[in-house]
């Protein structure tokens, strides 16, 4: 790693210790998994009074199991908005590779590298045009995203007409097997997650994004290629929904061009980073967060389940969720930022 | 919606550990002994081996199957067995199954559980409450547990492993789509006895699967009627929601079929995604296309008054059209006196599972595919379904005036 | 840095540079306007008959009062992405409150409406503003609410009908030939015309351009954004009277709308982040949304490649905006000498996705010591932490 781009070692005036874990309790990354431990063990009280079970076996799995297609489009989330970008098209892409990948496999196991490469490569295709339109054409994220979302839209509309393809019955496994209680594709989130955590603080393309994020007109000046660092981050999350994609795939034995849309997706991405501590204009935040964030909206899922809470009315919570947790967080900074 | 075979059910199958040899191909490091949740050589798959090769042209026939077709085109025709006036208890062409392996001791509470795609539309609303207050009448189902999947496949892959590892009697499943739950229900089969309905799934493996005729019948009907009543030669306009819903797709490719046998022109087929109000602009903008439209084929009834309204604003007469029961269509038919069908989805359909579970769990037989009639509303029968007191998206064929809390549970008066 | 119109914070603007700069950043959608308008007339020779044309008026009537209200937030550096659930909420509740009081008089309703939907937009504010909640999320929460809540109170879908009195507004004319819905948008429009040109409006631009120059001239940024929330949210309840007219009782009626009209707002040369751009920019945006509808349905585009064409028409016309700006700022490089703002880019607005690099104050902070100021800060959250 160059010297250049390494961050110059924090002053090191330690604060004081009480302060110090204020500040610890004030990181959103930790917060967040508070928020998820306190949510498990207030929905294990609420569900049980109620004479339910619920930390069970099948509702271990199945909140770890919700966690993932989610959890993959949103560490790709994290990734661009990071780096002061944001990514719309999550959904439709989403979709069109669960039918790719079927399509391409036709069912049979001969077929699964295939598959799986061709995914991958038209996500790297959409990944680099959200890109290049963002950075090369100067299109605003949103807008690009958005529009780049309806490009695929309008292809899977005219080409397909319900579910298709069908995927090989043992990488259907993918989608249903565990270890224990823990569902192997929670593996595959894990280990994304993982290598995109090294590239975020252990690589210079990690502290290229942070500084980007942070203040693209800083970093360009330090000499940071910002337009190569958004560039790249779109590729990555791209990437990132064709793994979700590919574990859809295997979930549902077939494609299906509804599947990213009517699970919202990009909203639900976004809000579950920014739910984990990222801020939205970029520079701050991480894939620990975001994995926080998904979780807590799994157990909330699973608990609204358990107590048969009307559907609606789980859309009005998780409004209250969403918009109250950022508030915390934004209330936590202001604090640290007084003391600091 | 692809066919659906009845037939026999697929044995119980323990869970099976095996080592898995799938996963290198993601990420490295997950070859683990595990178990799996994956039904584990599942029956033949009836729709993987019956699918077409190749893209374009192929994909569009992948919804058009041609004895399916005709199947549904006979089946409307025929009169239904059961009980009169009750048409969620009538069947067409029962084949019975014997279903004494799940019967219940008796005097047992029977707990009954419901994995709903979700309540996105009117439709589904109607549905649910007339489901709900079917088993509100049976006294013998002390608990009634349901999941909503909110419109998203992988929660009701998860809702339906979750229901399956509780303490349920009995599984019914609406599926969000057909295709993408095969897994999941097949694995659910082999714990308990498991109900489909409203749409299919790629798998004999369910006791018995209810549904009304099926797509091709209702697409086919209001196709038929416009031919009747539009001048040979006039002009068509096909009013479709959004493409990839298998079962519109097979409303439209039936009357595809039709208006292609006939001698009228289709001028335009357009999506409305089922927007009042793209419906009103798509309309007006095709009469000014095309000078004049001579009838109005539609997918589902839920934006017919839009497109109703469309032409009176153009100060044009409203030309034979096609809509769905819904009270605002039927209303709107009865006031202005238009020349118009209305072929149902009945929602009626929905107090048939709780029916079928409740035979299955008494051991009595039950036909292995549960097809039900499937209503047309005709000028002669639709004043018998026009009731001012119901909400304007309230669905005319819900069968539920006889259930308690008729009508206010349906938002009427 | 850069704004339409003079700011209490920015030292004159010379006239000759406002008036290309208006043109730089609104241009493209009138060059855009102007073709499919062009395109409409060679593909329907009647769509120019005063009858025909104001229904094309009426058809973008509703999508006009989203966006100016969408402008009002844009231009002050947020988003307001609640207009749809506002859009969809206002239908369903009219038509609730019809099922409880079928008597009611359609003022009532409308107004009691508006009101609500100024609430909603009141609640946007004060939780953007007063807790610091990013407003992207705010309203994506509220949009959660909202449609959550509305269909929870009326069992899922909507109960009542809406009478004809109350549909006049988005389906009658007035004096028999000028439908009302014109009537409205142009007038909604003019006001809020009017508005960016009031002292209130200049303040807004200039908080949306940089909050911290606007602060320290005195300006209350807080009230002034949380004032643009309440008219975009009242905005969104008028179009939903509209809405509600035009096409009657609807679930879904304002689905997507939410995207429409920041779409339209940046067709109309509105930089997403703030202060710049007009709204006479953004409603011609969305008159060319809904004229490239229109012209998609009148050339027989197919239904399912609609979205496609759309996509690319966004994309391709947003490019060409962005293109001639950033043309011309190279031509121009006096026009970055302004005075920097202090702070870094961590002290601007907790706006959405962060603005583009124009917007983006310089620094103070010297650069060589950028990247550690904002790598990673989990572990000293106050290293470019707000200086609040």
């Amino acid at each position: 790693m160059a010297a250049a781009s390494e961050p110059a070692p924090l002053p090191a005036v330690r604060p004081p210790v009480p302060d110090r874990w204020r500040r610890r309790l004030a990181d959103p990354t930790v917060g967040i998994w508070l928020a998820a431990l306190g949510v498990t063990l207030l929905g294990w009280i609420v569900v049980t009074v109620r004479g339910g079970e619920f930390l069970t076996q099948p509702n271990i799995t199945g909140i770890l199991q919700n966690c993932v297609a989610l959890g993959l489009i949103a560490l790709g989330q994290t990734m661009v908005i990071l780096t002061g970008s944001l990514d719309l098209s999550v959904a439709y892409l989403a979709s069109l590779g669960t039918l790719v990948a079927a399509e391409t496999m036709a069912g049979s196991d001969g077929n699964m590298v295939p598959a799986v490469l061709a995914v991958l490569a038209l996500c790297l295709g959409v990944g680099l045009a959200n890109g290049l339109v963002v950075t090369r054409l100067k299109v605003n994220a949103f807008i690009a995203t958005l529009g780049v979302g309806l490009i695929l839209r309008g292809w899977i509309e005219d080409n397909y007409t319900g579910p298709a393809g069908e995927v090989s019955r043992s990488f259907q496994r993918l989608g249903y097997d565990r270890i224990g209680p823990v569902p192997v594709s929670v593996f595959l989130l894990v280990a994304v997650a993982l290598a995109l955590w090294f590239v975020l603080r252990r690589t210079r393309l990690g502290h290229h994004m942070y500084a980007t994020g942070g203040d693209e007109h800083a970093a360009r000046l330090s000499g940071v290629r910002t337009e190569r660092t958004v560039l790249i981050a779109h590729v990555l999350c791209a990437l990132c929904v064709g793994i979700a994609a590919l574990f859809l795939a295997a979930r549902f034995g077939a494609g299906s061009p509804w599947a990213g849309t009517e699970a919202r997706y990009d909203l639900e991405s976004i809000a579950a980073v920014v739910l984990g501590g990222t801020i939205l204009a970029g520079g701050r935040g991480g894939v620990l967060g975001t994995l926080g964030g998904v979780t807590v909206l799994a157990v909330l899922d699973s608990v609204f389940n358990q107590l048969a809470i009307d559907p609606f009315f789980k859309n009005v919570l998780r409004g209250v969720v969403i918009i109250a947790a950022v508030a915390v967080y934004a209330r936590g900074r202001r604090r640290a930022g007084r003391t600091g | 919606m692809r066919t659906h075979r009845a037939g026999r059910r697929v044995g119980r199958l323990a869970r099976r550990r095996t080592a898995a040899a799938l996963a290198a191909v993601l990420a490295a490091g997950l070859l683990v002994s595990c178990s799996s949740d994956a039904p584990a050589e599942g029956p033949p798959d009836p729709a993987g081996s019956a699918q077409p090769e190749g893209e374009g042209e192929a994909q569009e026939a992948e919804f058009f199957e041609e004895d399916e077709y005709q199947r549904q085109l006979a089946l409307s025709e025929e009169t239904p067995e059961g009980p009169e006036g009750r048409p969620w208890e009538q069947m067409l062409r029962p084949e019975m199954v014997s279903t004494e392996e799940y019967a219940l001791p008796e005097g047992e509470g029977i707990h009954l559980c419901f994995s709903n795609a979700g309540v996105f539309n009117p439709w589904r609303q109607v549905g649910l409450t007339t489901m709900e207050a079917e088993v509100a009448q049976h006294e013998e189902i002390a608990e009634f547990t349901v999941l909503d999947a909110e419109g998203k496949d992988d929660k009701q892959i998860s809702d339906i492993q979750n229901l399956s590892e509780q303490d349920c009697d009995l599984l019914i499943v609406s599926p969000n789509t057909t295709a993408t739950l095969t897994p999941a229900v097949e694995e659910a089969c082999t714990r308990l006895p498991v109900i489909v309905f409203d749409r299919g799934v790629n798998t004999d493996c369910p006791v018995t699967f209810v549904h009304p005729v099926g797509g091709y019948a209702y697409g086919a009907a209001a196709a038929d009627f416009l031919v009747e009543n539009v001048e040979p030669g006039g002009k068509i306009l096909a009013l479709r929601i959004s493409p990839g819903v298998d079962v519109l797709e097979n409303r439209w490719s039936a009357a595809e079929l039709a208006f292609e046998d006939s001698e009228l022109e289709v001028a335009d087929v357009e999506f409305t995604e089922g927007d009042p109000a793209v419906t009103k602009s798509v309309v007006s903008d095709a009469i000014a296309r095309h000078g004049s439209i001579d009838g109005v084929w539609m997918d589902s009834g839920a934006t017919a008054v839009a497109a109703i309204e469309a032409f009176e604003d153009a100060g044009l007469d409203v030309p034979p059209i096609s809509g769905e029961d819904q009270q605002d269509f039927l209303q709107a038919w009865a006031e202005r006196d238009l020349t118009a069908i209305a072929p149902g989805y009945p929602t009626f359909q929905w107090r048939t599972p709780v029916i079928a579970a409740l035979k299955v769990l008494r051991g009595e037989e039950v036909p292995g595919e549960w097809v039900l009639p499937q209503p047309v509303i005709t000028e002669e029968n639709r004043d018998d379904y026009v009731n001012e007191d119901l909400p304007p998206l309230h669905y005319g064929l819900c069968g539920c005036e006889d259930l308690p809390g008729y009508p206010q549970d349906w938002g009427g008066r | 840095m850069t704004t339409t119109t003079a700011t209490p914070v920015q030292g004159p603007v010379r006239l000759g540079t406002r008036l290309t700069q208006t043109l730089g950043t609104a241009l493209p959608v009138y060059v855009l306007l102007a073709l499919l308008l062009g395109a409409l007339a060679v593909t329907d020779a009647g769509f120019y008959e005063p009858d025909r044309f104001l229904a094309f008026v009426r058809r973008a009537a509703p999508l006009v009062l989203l966006a100016a209200g969408q402008y009002l937030v844009i231009v002050s550096g947020h988003f307001d992405l609640s207009v749809g659930a506002i859009v969809t909420t206002g239908v369903v509740a009219a038509a609730e409150i019809y099922h409880g009081f079928p008597g009611a008089h359609w003022l009532v309703v409308t107004l009691a409406l508006v009101a609500a939907g100024a609430l909603v937009g009141l609640v946007n504010g004060l939780i953007t503003t007063g807790l610091g909640v990013p407003s992207f999320i705010t309203t994506l929460g509220m949009m959660l609410i909202l449609e959550g809540g509305v269909f929870y109170w009326t069992g899922g879908s909507p109960t009542g009908y809406l009478p004809d009195d109350f549909r006049a507004l988005g389906r009658q004319d007035a004096f028999g030939w000028l439908p009302w819905a014109v009537l409205v948008c142009a007038v909604v429009g003019a006001a809020v015309w009017w508005l960016t040109r009031s002292r209130w409006g200049r303040t807004l631009i200039a908080t949306g351009d940089s909050e911290r120059a606007a602060e320290l001239s005195g300006v209350a940024t807080a009230r002034v954004r949380t004032l643009a929330f309440v008219l975009s949210g009242a905005a969104a309840a008028l179009a939903a009277v509209l809405v509600g007219g035009f096409s009657g009782v609807s679930a879904q009626a304002g689905s997507g709308m939410e995207f429409e009209a920041i779409t339209a707002v940046v067709l109309g040369g509105v930089l997403l982040g703030g202060g710049r751009g007009s709204v006479l920019g953004a409603m011609a945006g969305a008159f060319a949304l809904t004229a490239l509808f229109t012209l998609l349905n009148l050339r027989g585009v197919s239904g399912s490649l609609e979205p496609t064409v759309q996509g690319l028409i966004v994309i391709a016309a947003v490019a060409v905006g962005a293109a001639n700006w950033s043309r011309w700022r190279r031509r121009s490089p006096s026009r970055n000498d302004q005075p920097p703002p202090p702070g870094t880019h961590a002290t601007t607005p907790p706006a959405g996705p962060p603005p583009a690099t124009e917007t983006a104050p310089p620094t103070t902070a010297p650069p060589t010591t950028a990247p550690p100021t904002a790598a990673p800060s989990k572990e000293n959250p106050s290293t470019g932490g707000p200086t609040a």
